[in-house]
């Protein structure tokens, strides 16, 4: 029996709230397949009307950026003020931009 | 529905049967297979529990009568029988679920009062989750590994006995393909059915669950926390 449940994969559960736009991620379960990490997700991370919208992803299928990268794809965006909408100024008597 | 005296069973007989089996799905708290199940398990036994106490307070005072002995409850025999391993709690639940989804969708509509009809509505959505739960285990565990077919046969062998008092022509309906994708053989439907509990009598195993649910409430009437 431990040997079959360590076989289970691990499923990745993001879940969209009531009010919320986008679903976010809120932990893992394990689960034999989709349906059941669908399932398995609803039971454990929407008891308390967390959610609408449930995502499961194979842990294995998502791939996510290196630690040691972290300085040259971050850094640099950080001393970029441009970038901000609120860098600019509006000339007065500009009603809409 | 297969109850000896009317076609609809008596709101007792739901709410009995809803008690009986939380408490027998209870008995898996901190014991199911994984950690995903144990949550499953408690929530679907909380899900039942609530709608047993809706029907129960509608009928008198519910403490009281989750005190009631053996002889005064009237929840079908399949609701008592003990666990048995994950499958056949599984097959368990499946049947039940598949009894209550036709008994819910009917009271929702028919019944006489607004609160029952209330819990009804509830309860409705709650079975529909139940029903796709058990069943999607007893597909899995049927159509699985070599030991689970085998356990899900067992146990659909000591169960089928015991559909007397739920099984009828929509029960049929729904639980039969569950068990032909679960590669699991049906027994016939004019096989042998133990008697019914609507004159109190129920199996052995009542007694036992009922003791360990009401003993504190007996020895100290009144409690609260």
């Amino acid at each position: 029996m431990t040997e079959g449940r360590g076989a289970w994969p691990l499923w990745e559960v993001f879940i969209r709230s009531r009010n919320g736009l986008h679903h976010q991620h809120v932990g893992s379960v394990h689960a034999v397949d989709a349906q059941m990490a669908l399932a398995n997700g609803r039971d454990v991370y929407t008891r308390r009307g967390e959610g609408v919208s449930i995502w499961v992803v194979r842990s294995n299928d998502l791939v996510a950026s290196d630690p040691c990268d972290k300085d040259a794809l971050f850094e640099p965006a950080l001393d970029k003020i441009y970038r901000h909408p609120t860098f600019y100024e509006v000339p007065d008597g500009v009603a809409n931009l | 529905m297969a109850s000896p005296t009317s076609d609809a069973p008596s709101l007792l007989t739901v709410a009995d049967a809803c008690l009986v089996l939380s408490q027998r799905l209870c008995e898996w708290v901190a014991l199911a297979p994984t950690l995903e199940e144990d949550v499953a398990l408690a929530n679907v036994a909380l899900d039942i529990l609530g709608q047993a106490r809706g029907l129960l307070s509608h009928l008198g005072d519910e403490d009281e009568l989750a005190r009631r002995d053996a002889g005064e409850f009237r929840n079908p025999l399949i609701c008592e029988l003990p666990n048995g391993d994950f499958g056949r709690t599984m097959l368990r639940q499946l049947f039940v679920d598949a009894w209550l989804a036709e008994v819910w969708a009917a009271l929702a509509v028919t019944a006489a009062f607004p609160d029952v009809r209330g819990v009804a509505e509830t309860a409705v959505n709650e079975n529909a989750y139940h029903l796709r739960h058990s069943s999607q285990w007893v597909i899995r565990l049927g159509d699985g590994t070599e030991e689970s077919h085998d356990r899900m046969a067992a146990a659909l062998e000591y169960l089928w006995p015991y559909r007397g008092e739920i099984a009828d022509g929509a029960w049929y309906g729904r639980v039969g393909p569950i068990l032909e994708t679960a590669t699991l053989v049906m027994p016939p439907r004019d096989a042998f059915v133990h008697r019914s509990s609507a004159d109190g009598w129920h199996t052995e195993h009542l007694g036992y669950l009922l003791a360990e649910m009401q003993c504190l409430a007996r020895a100290h009437p009144g409690a609260a926390w």
